[in-house]
């Protein structure tokens, strides 16, 4: 038997105080495959150690949710006895080191989580961040990554429809690959983790468990050096085609009453998946873990316990339900093996061929877990950049320049490796505010949408973390969805540095004032730390994933310029016309034409981005504009020519200052509409204040320009630098 | 009409195809699992669906070619019922034999999801009478592997029997190289058996064949095939 040396506690992660807890909670020394099992379990990934204390600030309910954290998603109600089951998942480190299989396992990762609650997944949605596009890694990652997210869910028929990108030099060395799942379940038919019913088989399905991955979990949870690449054969393999077998047999079985409980094997496999359940129940769990159907020979009880094999589940059923279950995972050529049976001991016991080879206390290893109040410094507030100040670089340059920079350019060449259209329900593809997709045999639709904007919560987090929920919402509303929840997945450096520490407290801050406010509650999540490398790390960058519904896909509302001769409307600018106007810290005219990233971010009033959102859903859904568009990066000038572009018509504008700060300050809150010309009066009127008209569509084809004063853009020259930009950084 | 989906493991557009064929004909098919090898006698259209019939694994369409149930459905296209591949089914159709040529990797080697231009090049069969002869219409592409290939007396051979019944175009109608999403040859995107009762097909009409969805250029086809078969 392998002893336990400083070193082998140290290779598994856990600090001396944290064995000095194993040791107090066992009353002996650990096995390997024990320790191996506290090393999992206890896991920055597993445990949350560094970020419950946070986590637990967010407002997580609201009179629709059904269920929020602490389960594989969350659940939200979407009404006729429906709900959307979604979260949101990291899968950085491993894509970083093999992108294909790293990206592919997170989608794979994350849908399992969706269907484990009994949902069938209907929409896939990413958020990635790379490094600099002309960084010599950067190509090969954007290929690898996309090639997988697009491979997995493409086999699985699950349509990608939604993401974002950004790209920055401080992802050089670690990038973000958070992926999103949406599925729809019955309210009726919802499956939990809690295991219950003393001597209950427990079963496992799916896929065989091979070597691969070991360690994942405990990868995720440290910061990356040149070695980590070392680390590849930790990264798991995606078989999407199983995957695809069950999803359609766990929806069959499920439509049965053989099911207790369900857990997906995620990261830490059969460790977190086996002790969650039990856990969960206040149970014991007795595994035969020579059971276990295994891809090779020689596997030992320590591999199997840690092995991150993919496309795997584990159930507890109701006695008796064995064959009925058995014949259905069969029939999908899946296996099928109960391992094990629930017990009233409250341990957790794994033999092997009879030999007892691990014996370990649930509770108190789960409750033992550390939770670290770890210091942190407030992140220094940054000034406010004096709008006079800035070069003023003319309008008609600036403009293409912004279209076609890397964080505002066309993500088409991406998003056409996605097949977002399978299901036959995709109703918004990939390019709007957010995907809407409908919701199956109804005409009513699912609004989704990622947002993050890391530079300015690295700016200033409490702001930037309200500024990404802020948005999420603000991209559902101009759909005309009424926004329900969201599902988080924070990502940021070393935890154990006060000012990266500083980050996360403040973004968690911003969150959850933001959601209070606009009543938009988190329901899952996922945290990633010690996004590092070399010491280095990465923008703060907590995505948000939200999700809202259309109550009729009639009233929905898109990007594009519908026809020519209708007003063009800004909404929500808090004084009209602003005085020298505009927010220019932090936005993407100072980064892209005068190459500075500085000053505080554009504050967000969440009162007035309450007010507007709601107003401007109240006229979609009164069918009263023809088009709608959220201004955010690149400000005013960008929003319309995103609305030109999709809808191939131009625009005539006025009364705008053509100061920088007038066309493209990121100021919060607004958004654009059309809305025909007899009808402008009326919408003016009710909106008051909150809006004023800035010009007219029209021009189409050759002839269809931005237009502004004397001079104009053609929208030829835009479509050429927004859709050129990443085929041409991609050399195709 | 009496139509069934066959469903293979890995399949995924066999409700699409259902949900479509229900909305345009009024019939709902029958869905057939492949490992049953008995088909009903009675069929009127056999759809094979789009997908990842077992992964894609070996070769796209290569397993399921030989799948249980596939003997029926040859027997059945032998009889002249209807058979209608689309996108994997049309992979599945090749390997089968039913259908000349084979499908090979886009020529971009990426895989591809996208509305494209087709013009309709013969409307003389059961899948297109709906449509005018030259109709330039526009459907989705969704595949990794949809550059069809063939010898050249093959080609010549569909040429000449009037058998190419979809090629990729410009919005204009011209069959352009850019057009061309896959390098397929001579830019063709569905075929007709030598009967004429057998047609394979990259492009997913059945994705636009709902106003709700962004467009109605798929619904001729299965209109056409109601008509045909009623």
């Amino acid at each position: 038997m392998t002893e336990i040396t400083p070193e082998i506690v140290a290779e598994h992660g856990l600090s001396p105080d944290e064995y000095d807890r194993v040791l107090e909670i066992l009353g002996r020394e650990p096995n390997l495959t024990e320790l191996g099992i506290f090393s999992v379990m206890w896991s920055e990934h597993c445990s949350y150690k560094s970020s419950k204390k946070w986590l637990k600030t967010l407002p997580t309910s609201a009179p629709w949710v059904i269920q929020g954290p602490g389960e594989n998603a969350g659940v939200v109600d979407i009404g006729d006895g429906l709900t959307a089951v979604f979260k949101m998942e990291s899968h950085n480190h491993p894509s970083f080191i093999e992108p294909y299989q790293g990206a592919a396992t997170g989608v794979g990762g994350i849908l399992r989580d969706v269907f484990t609650m009994g949902a069938r997944p209907v929409a896939n949605l990413n958020a990635l961040r790379f490094g600099a596009p002309d960084h010599p890694k950067t190509r090969h990652l954007i290929s690898g990554v996309v090639a997988g997210i697009g491979g997995y869910g493409n086999c699985v028929g699950v349509p990608t429809v939604g993401g974002e990108v950004n790209f920055h030099p401080d992802y050089n060395g670690n990038i973000l690959v958070n992926a999103m799942t949406v599925g729809i379940a019955p309210a009726d038919r919802i499956f939990y983790s809690k295991a219950s019913g003393v001597g209950n088989p427990v079963v496992y399905v799916g896929s065989k468990t091979g070597r691969d991955g070991i360690h994942g979990a405990t990868m995720a949870s440290a910061e990356f050096t040149a070695e980590s690449e070392e680390k590849r054969p930790t990264v798991q393999v995606g078989d999407p085609f199983t995957e695809k077998l069950l999803i359609e047999a766990c929806q069959e079985l499920m439509a049965t009453d053989a099911i207790v409980a369900i857990q997906d094997m995620g990261a830490a496999g059969l460790t977190s998946s086996s002790f969650e359940m039990a856990s969960k129940g206040g149970l014991g769990v007795a595994l035969a873990l020579d059971r276990v159907p295994m891809r090779e020979a020689g596997m030992t009880p320590y591999e199997l316990m840690l092995s991150e094999s993919q496309e795997r589940m584990l159930m507890v059923l109701e006695p008796g339900k064995e064959p009925l279950a058995e014949a259905i995972f069969r029939k999908w050529d899946l296996d099928f093996a109960v391992i094990g049976h629930l017990t009233d001991t409250g341990r957790m016991v794994l033999t092997w061929h009879g030999d007892t080879v691990a014996d370990l206390p649930i509770d108190p290893l789960a409750e033992a877990a550390p939770e670290y109040d770890r210091p942190w410094t407030p992140t220094p507030t940054q000034a406010v950049v004096d709008a006079a100040v800035v070069p003023e670089v003319p309008w008609t340059e600036a403009l293409p320049t912004l279209m076609g920079s890397p964080d505002l350019a066309s993500r088409r060449w991406i998003w056409e490796q996605y097949d977002h259209m399978v299901m036959g329900d995709t109703v918004q593809r990939p390019g709007g505010d957010a995907a809407v997709v409908r919701i199956h045999g109804t005409d009513r639709g699912l609004a989704m949408t990622t947002d993050c904007t890391p530079r300015y919560v690295r700016a200033d987090p409490v702001m930037g973390g309200r500024q990404a929920v802020a948005e999420a919402w603000r991209n559902l509303t101009a759909v005309g969805a009424r926004p329900l929840a969201v599902t988080d997945n924070m990502n940021f450096g070393n935890p154990e540095k006060p000012e990266i520490m500083g980050q996360f407290v403040g973004a968690c801050q911003g969150l959850a004032e933001a959601c209070r406010v606009l009543d938009f509650p988190v329901v899952s999540g996922n945290v990633s730390l010690y996004n590092e490398t070399e010491g280095r790390a990465i923008p703060p960058t907590p995505t948000i994933g939200g999700v809202g519904v259309i109550a009729s896909l009639d009233r929905m509302a898109t990007v594009a310029f519908k026809a020519p001769g209708e007003a063009i409307l800004v909404v929500g600018e808090t004084t009209v016309p602003r005085e020298g106007g505009g927010w220019l810290g932090q936005s993407l005219y100072l980064r892209e034409l005068c190459n500075r990233e500085v000053g505080a971010p554009p504050p967000v009033d969440l009162e007035h981005e309450r007010a507007v959102g709601d107003a401007v859903r109240d006229l979609i859904e009164a069918g009263r504009v023809s088009a709608c568009h959220d201004v955010s990066d690149g400000g005013l000038l960008v929003a319309v020519s995103e609305m030109a572009l999709a809808g191939d018509l131009g625009a005539t504008l006025e009364g705008l200052a053509e100061t920088p700060a007038a066309l493209f300050g990121e100021d919060q809150g607004r958004y654009v509409v059309t809305v025909p010309a007899d009808q402008v009066e009326a919408v003016l009127a009710d909106l008051g204040p909150l809006a004023r008209r800035i010009g007219t569509t029209g021009g189409a084809g050759a002839a269809a320009t931005i237009t502004l004063g004397d001079a104009s853009v053609p929208l030829s020259a835009l479509r050429e630098a927004h859709e050129g930009w990443l085929p041409g950084v991609m050399g195709a | 009409m009496k139509s069934a989906v066959i469903v293979f493991p890995g399949s995924n557009c066999d409700r699409d195809v259902a949900v479509s064929l229900e909305r345009t004909t009024g019939h709902a098919p029958l869905m057939h699992w492949h490992g049953d090898s008995a088909l009903p006698e009675d069929l009127d259209l056999i759809v094979i669906p789009g997908g990842f019939s077992y992964g894609d694994y070996l070769r796209c369409g290569a397993m399921a070619a030989r799948a249980a149930v596939m003997p029926a459905v040859r027997r059945a296209a032998d009889r002249s019922v209807a058979v209608l591949g689309i996108c994997n089914g049309f992979q599945v159709l090749c390997e089968t034999g039913l259908l000349p040529g084979a499908l090979m990797r886009n020529r971009d080697l990426r895989f591809l999801c996208k509305d494209v231009y087709l013009r309709v090049e013969t409307t003389d069969t059961i899948f297109t009478s709906h449509y005018g002869p030259g109709q330039v219409i526009r459907i989705p592409i969704a595949h990794h592997d949809g550059n069809y290939v063939a010898d050249l007396p093959t080609q010549c051979m569909l040429e000449d029997e009037d058998r190419v019944v979809f090629r990729y175009c410009d919005a204009g109608g011209k069959t352009t190289d850019e057009a061309n999403p896959n390098g397929s040859l001579d830019n063709i995107a569905g075929i007709l058996s030598e009967e004429r009762n057998v047609l394979g097909l990259m492009p997913h009409p059945e994705r636009l064949a709902d106003p709700r969805l962004g467009g109605t250029d798929g619904q001729p086809l299965f209109a056409s095939l109601l008509e045909a078969l009623s």
